[in-house]
């Protein structure tokens, strides 16, 4: 829509904007147009409200714990109910451990330590594949293949994501040369002795 | 049974995993008949969220079989099909009384500045999810409902977070009749906020993105006009110059942590893990908004900061609303909505995949390839 009344142009004057259809054309036009029109009708309005729950308690009985549960340190305690997905283990357990205990979520450094953590678990997780009868393999696990069965070209549409993800590549793909250098130069060391 | 794992950024694949256990009295474990990827699960693809762990099963949309229950589950039976919400909640902590659901303070040990949702880090409790054979559901008296006969199950799948949020956005918005409402991002979230716009008196509803495909679905499942940002030279300007220069009276951010448009934003947050989020649709919705405006985020950022453009937000007066969707509280009402028709909560599916080619789900989803906009996983496709 462009401005046309040069006169009495909206927004410069008290005036809103006209809209380019009324409300009868809208409900014609979309269905439920305005059956929440009143904020009542809306579940979470007013923001705060009690509400049966199901909950038969007043605090949750305890899950049991069996070993280590970190927490972060702006809790009072341990939440009545937790996940026991992945518990903590090696080096990168240790870096989470210390930055659950030694900083608040208010802090960066709380999560740039969860962030380095999570990159040594990678790592550590790799080498260990390599041990077991399926290590990782950078290549499938990315889903490459759905290139050829869902592909069809993403260029030419002036897309702007396109741009970054052609070094998407070489970000995720960094590490692993990295590594297979750093073997490869280890190898050689050896070899030489 | 088999799950999906994370083995690091941009990569997953299906591993054999102990099934999980009742490990606390009101516990359930689900059988999945149905999961689907969030966009917000593409964060932890991506390696953005902090402590994401090597071999977490991610998977927060999923609807399912009761296999087994607790001793204290009084709501449930086994063998009922259930729809779970993404939000893990005790029903009654300080927060869970007063209607916050996805602020629940009983759930997640791990931090006191988010709720717990199922597979979705450590940072969100440490809860494995549900693209997988089957699930720990905790609270079974709490969060999953008994699925309505006449509800289709990807249509009760699409109840668990993506319309419940998108239609939660269009609250927050507090959009009055003959309000003009912009939605910046066309994935799911988008599409059903612009659709939820109308059903709360939006004059208009205008949505941003750049995909063709998501666009023309703007246009057609959601009645909405369209502004495709990559064909303007400014998206802002363009905002105004739509709105006769006034700005849109509220702004949804559909879009959060990995918003393209702006290169440098994207590498230092979704690249190089420097930001919570990019936030370029967020500064777009603060500069697209009108002063005294309202801007509601449902798009999903991490814990870290990120380069908000605050200024502006103080200095046009503008209210910023935004949370984790308390899902359950939305179903009522919602249910109502799909049942008179003004839902399909299942049309803007676009893939069906089974579990066993999760790895190509989530390039395909990530990637955008042909013109995916959301993906279901099937469980037991074999």
């Amino acid at each position: 829509m462009e401005r046309t009344d040069t006169e009495h142009p909206p927004v410069y004057t008290h005036r809103k904007p006209p809209l380019p259809e009324t409300p009868e054309q809208l409900r014609a036009r979309i269905p439920g147009w305005g059956a929440d029109l009143d904020p009542a009708d809306r579940p979470s309005y007013p923001r705060e409200v009690a509400a049966d729950t199901g909950a038969h308690w007043d605090l949750p009985e305890p899950q049991p714990e069996h070993g280590e549960r970190e927490r972060s340190i702006e809790h009072g305690m341990l939440t009545p109910v937790f996940g026991t997905a992945q518990p903590l283990h090696g080096l990168s357990g240790a870096v989470r451990r210390y930055a659950y205990r030694r900083h608040s979520e208010g802090k960066a450094m709380h999560w740039l330590l969860l962030l380095a953590a999570d990159r040594v678990d990678v790592t550590e997780h790799v080498v260990r594949s390599f041990a077991t009868l399926r290590p990782d393999n950078p290549v499938t696990e990315t889903g490459i293949r759905a290139e050829l069965r869902h592909g069809g070209s993403r260029f030419g549409q002036g897309r702007s994501d396109i741009r970054h993800q052609a070094i998407d590549p070489v970000v995720n793909g960094a590490p692993w040369v990295a590594g297979a250098l750093g073997a490869a130069w280890a190898v050689r060391r050896l070899v030489r002795r | 049974m088999r799950a999906m794992v994370y083995r690091g950024p941009y990569r997953v694949r299906v591993e054999e995993k102990p099934d999980p256990r009742i490990e606390h009295p009101n516990d359930a474990i689900v059988r999945v008949t149905r999961a689907a990827i969030c966009g917000s699960d593409l964060h932890l693809y991506h390696g953005m969220m902090p402590d994401t762990r090597v071999g977490h099963t991610f998977g927060h949309e999923f609807i399912g079989v009761v296999e087994e229950i607790g001793s204290s589950v009084q709501n449930l039976q086994v063998g009922d099909k259930v729809m779970v919400p993404f939000n893990i909640f005790c029903g009654s902590c300080f927060f869970c009384a007063r209607g916050l659901y996805s602020n629940c303070h009983n759930v997640n040990p791990n931090a006191t500045a988010v709720g717990a949702i199922y597979g979705y880090s450590h940072t969100t409790g440490g809860y494995d999810g549900g693209q997988a054979e089957l699930v720990r559901v905790p609270f079974a008296d709490v969060g999953p409902s008994v699925i309505p006969d006449w509800l289709d199950d990807e249509d009760a799948l699409l109840m668990t977070d993506a319309l419940a949020t998108a239609y939660f956005g269009a609250q927050l918005a507090e959009i009055a009749e003959g309000d003009t409402v912009a939605v910046l991002g066309a994935g799911p979230i988008g599409l059903y906020a612009a659709r939820s716009a109308w059903l709360m008196g939006a004059g208009r509803v205008v949505v941003i993105d750049q995909l063709p495909e998501r666009l023309e679905k703007a246009r057609t499942f959601a009645h909405a006009e369209t502004i495709n940002f990559t064909e303007v030279d400014d998206v802002v300007l363009e905002m105004k110059r739509q709105t006769d220069h006034l700005g849109f009276d509220a702004v949804i951010d559909a879009v959060g942590a990995e918003a393209d448009g702006n290169m440098t934003q994207h590498l230092t947050s979704a690249r190089f893990k420097l930001q919570g989020g990019s936030p370029v649709a967020l500064n777009w919705a603060i500069d697209g908004a009108r002063k005294g405006g309202v801007i509601s985020v449902v798009g999903a950022y991490g814990p870290m900061f990120s380069s908000v453009k605050f200024g502006d937000a103080l200095n046009k007066g503008l209210t910023l609303r935004m949370n984790q969707c308390p899902v359950k509280r939305q179903w009522p009402r919602l249910l109502e909505h799909v049942r008179n028709g003004y839902f399909k909560p299942s049309d803007i599916v676009t893939h069906r995949i089974p579990l066993e080619h999760i790895d190509e789900a989530y390039h395909l989803f990530s990637a955008k390839l042909d013109g995916c906009i959301k993906t279901v996983i099937i469980p037991d496709a074999s």
